[in-house]
């Protein structure tokens, strides 16, 4: 299989979903869609960096297997754990957020890899949401892969609790309950304007958060 | 494994069966897609059959594994509880402890019967030194209302739950070697009183005794759940070293304690407006609403039977 995992990556994905599943009890919500084998881009909220494993841990075995994160080069290619960890175990789609000093242009990295039949996830926030806010602005990137390949489908994946259980910085997980609600998927509109389209998505993912005092639906 | 082990583990696989078959035969009558009653009632004998199946391996393994089960359950009900409280990032240290420090000292203590520290080391020692970390970590917001919390937590989930494999520590002459039959005794009668409050509730129904809290406790079903796991437990007796008599009472006993439990479990999960604790169990929830009854009910009989039988 060119595009799929190694067997090295296959038993970390699946070692790395038993661990998330011991620690948070993950289960996802299907409210809008369900597994159905086509090519997605995952977009969720970020505020761990465990929040892509959870994510994963949510997909089907088959899913799991052609799905990568997309994150940010700086943090994973700094030292040698997380290169090997990012590069060969979760085969992460790296981008280098830095436009100044990068060599390569994270839209033909990701494209490149959705062109290798890959499934990603991909955080639009574009860092760690460290504030009271629920949700920041959502950067381009999404807009840009909708227009470059409007056949993958979008799915809103709103993660809850994550940020609780191993917050910026954090080793050692604290055991807590997780879900991830995946929603309806948006799909870019003829014409559509690019603000418009971020507005929509970022909504689009808003509604699976659960509500201001607390309960969920 | 003792005769009456057996026994006790043959009549559980009875009861389950014709659970299963009664449920099977509702099912099969009934037009689909089933109701949602029926579709639950399914789901819970099945569960049923896995954590039976659970507790019979840990049996096997006799004391140590009984131990690791309800270090289990502890985990999982402190889970379930700790994500329902504010947690604040200065209290990473605090809830870290509570799961890596707190649980497993506990089962230890137990496991090596140190009833003079087991039973005060988490309401005194962990009591005072939960509040000192989390003020060393200088974050004073809501301060009093997460350090409630937290300790509550830890006396439900933790403290109250270690009483049952507790139970098998207890010396009661001629009752040698059957520390477990104890426990599967008050087991069965907590849980069997669960079922029986359920189904009297659901047939008689009429008066409910806290409608803000549960709309599903009823007088009726409270009362036929008392008088009919009283019955239960006079049944069991043979599990113990009680008389008819008292294995009635204690039985009768717990019910009650485990119906405070679970109007207690409910309050809570009101408040902070969630149906289900969790959703380990399917058709049950989570881990604690499975457990609450037994969280109220098990300190309270491990008293009653170490006072007044060893």
């Amino acid at each position: 299989m060119a595009n799929g995992a190694s067997l090295l990556q296959t038993a970390a994905g699946a070692v790395l979903a038993g661990l998330s599943r011991a620690v948070t009890g993950v289960r996802p919500i299907w409210a809008g869609t369900g597994p159905n084998g086509r090519q997605r881009i995952y977009f969720a909220n970020h505020a761990s960096h465990g929040d892509f494993i959870l994510v994963s841990t949510c997909l089907t075995p088959p899913e799991r297997a052609r799905t990568a994160a997309v994150a940010g080069a700086d943090y994973w290619n700094a030292g040698v754990a997380r290169r090997f960890v990012a590069g060969r175990l979760l085969r992460t789609v790296l981008v280098e957020r830095n436009w100044v000093e990068r060599t390569a242009d994270p839209m033909q990295v990701m494209l490149s890899a959705l062109d290798a039949g890959q499934s990603l996830i991909f955080f639009p926030e574009g860092t760690r949401n460290m504030t009271e806010e629920p949700l920041l602005r959502f950067r381009s990137g999404l807009y840009n892969l909708a227009c470059a390949r409007p056949d993958v489908e979008l799915v809103p994946c709103w993660i809850e609790n994550m940020s609780r259980v191993l917050p910026k910085g954090a080793v050692l997980p604290i055991p807590l309950l997780c879900r991830v609600v995946f929603g309806t998927p948006v799909a870019l509109e003829e014409g559509e304007d690019r603000k418009v389209f971020l507005e929509r998505a970022r909504n689009a993912l808003l509604t699976l958060a659960p509500n201001k005092d607390g309960t969920r639906r | 494994m003792s005769d009456d082990t057996t026994r006790l583990f043959l009549g559980l696989v009875a009861v389950l069966t014709t659970a299963s078959l009664v449920a099977g035969v509702l099912s099969f009558r009934s037009p689909t897609p089933l109701p949602a009653t029926l579709e639950n009632l399914n789901a819970r004998i099945k569960a049923w059959w896995v954590m039976v199946a659970g507790i019979s391996v840990a049996f096997l393994f006799g004391t140590g594994g009984v131990i690791l089960l309800f270090a289990f359950v502890s985990f999982a009900a402190l889970r379930e509880y700790v994500t329902l409280t504010n947690t604040r990032l200065a209290d990473r240290w605090t809830l870290l402890g509570m799961f890596l420090i707190i649980v497993p000292t506990q089962y230890y203590l137990i496991w090596i019967d140190w009833y003079g520290l087991y039973s005060i080391f988490i309401p005194v020692y962990c009591f005072l030194a939960m509040p000192a970390l989390t003020a060393i970590r200088g974050d004073t917001s809501r301060f009093l209302e997460r350090v409630s919390e937290q300790q509550w937590g830890i006396m439900l989930s933790v403290y109250c739950i270690s009483h049952v494999p507790a139970l098998v520590t207890l010396p009661i002459p001629g009752n040698e070697g059957r520390g477990l039959l104890l426990i599967a005794f008050l087991i069965a009668t907590v849980q069997g009183s669960d079922v029986l409050q359920y189904i009297f509730g659901k047939l008689f129904g009429r008066h409910k005794i806290a409608p803000n809290v549960s709309p599903s406790k009823t007088w009726e079903g409270l009362i036929g759940g008392i008088v009919s796991a009283s019955a239960l437990g006079a049944g069991l007796y043979w599990l113990t070293p009680f008389s008819p008599v008292e294995a009635g009472v204690l039985a009768g006993l717990a019910c009650i304690m485990g119906f405070f439990g679970g109007l207690v479990a409910s309050a809570i999960k009101r408040d902070r407006g969630v149906k289900d604790w969790g959703h380990l169990i399917e058709g049950h929830g989570g881990m604690l609403d499975r457990a609450d009854s037994l969280v109220f009910a098990a300190p309270v009989f491990f008293h009653i039977v170490r006072y007044a039988w060893t």
